[in-house]
């Protein structure tokens, strides 16, 4: 079934504040095996520049991805989740996530398409601080693949 | 930094698979569980892409020497990587050639990841800056 297209250009609220925490950035470099000091010791990061330990680039999906639940759980969407697979994802920075940030994530959906019996939808997250700061804009492909036949 | 780069492997196994699924929270079944797995027309365990783009991101910070050197990262996940359930796991070899130097001093970056030889990505880039 095609997924509803007045999905596209629609925003949603902004999410709850997640405080990103310095214990969650060390777990998540140790678990992709980056082992880079300003990853996991303040003093580090400090040295970079930056308040306190800073996130690897793709760290921002953990976040991103709870908070798009919004947009593809809708029921209206018609998404079946058990037949998506990830296409494409794409991070823009303004600077890096840092240990004590509070992000807030806005939704929207750029894009959905057809093709082949599969469907696409683009979904755009742009993640600030609470205080509006803009830190990384995070897009994300789900394909749909089609019923077996 | 040279036009083409050392290319960097990386092992992956069931445990990498499992670590990054309580670090970053996506416990999607096809990424630990066979039976679930090969129940969505998969041929086995995948890692999780976003994984795939993890260790793709960490090679390009080791290259620019920078852990916060990434200012664009995009990839297509085109072909999965089956992790079997062996000591050995399987291996992703990361490499990457240098496209072009910005007006802003940015370099971006070619990347390609491949696994068992396939293509695992494609479309995939980074700009990064240099300190």
């Amino acid at each position: 079934m095609p997924l509803d297209q007045s999905f596209v250009g629609r925003s949603w609220p902004p999410t709850e504040p997640y405080l990103v925490g310095r214990e969650k950035i060390r777990e998540f470099a140790r678990a992709i095996g980056a082992t880079d000091a300003a990853y996991h010791d303040p003093a580090a990061a400090r040295a970079l520049g930056y308040p306190d330990v800073v996130a690897p680039p793709t760290f921002p999906v953990a976040i991103t991805m709870a908070a798009s639940r919004q947009v593809i759980a809708d029921p209206a969407l018609g998404l079946d989740y058990t037949r998506v697979v990830h296409g494409d994802q794409r991070f823009a920075y303004t600077r890096p996530v840092v240990a004590g940030d509070a992000l807030i994530c806005v939704n929207s959906v750029d894009e959905i398409t057809s093709r082949g019996g599969h469907e696409f939808i683009t979904t755009r997250t742009e993640v600030t601080t609470e205080a509006g700061e803009p830190v990384v804009t995070v897009w994300s492909k789900l394909v749909q693949r089609g019923e077996e036949h | 930094m040279a036009d083409a780069l050392e290319p960097k492997t990386f092992r992956v196994t069931r445990a990498d698979l499992v670590r990054y699924a309580g670090a970053s929270g996506d416990f999607n079944p096809i990424h630990w569980s066979d039976r679930f797995a090969t129940g969505v027309g998969l041929p086995g365990v995948i890692a999780h892409g976003m994984f795939t783009m993890a260790l793709v991101g960490r090679a390009v910070t080791e290259w620019a020497g920078a852990p916060d050197a990434v200012v664009e990262f995009s990839v297509r996940f085109s072909r999965p990587v089956p992790v079997p359930d062996t000591d050995e796991g399987t291996e992703v070899v990361v490499s990457a050639t240098v496209k072009e130097v910005t007006d802003e001093g940015h370099t971006r970056l070619s990347l390609t990841a491949t696994c068992n030889g396939d293509k695992v990505l494609s479309l995939a880039q980074a700009l990064i800056s240099k300190r």
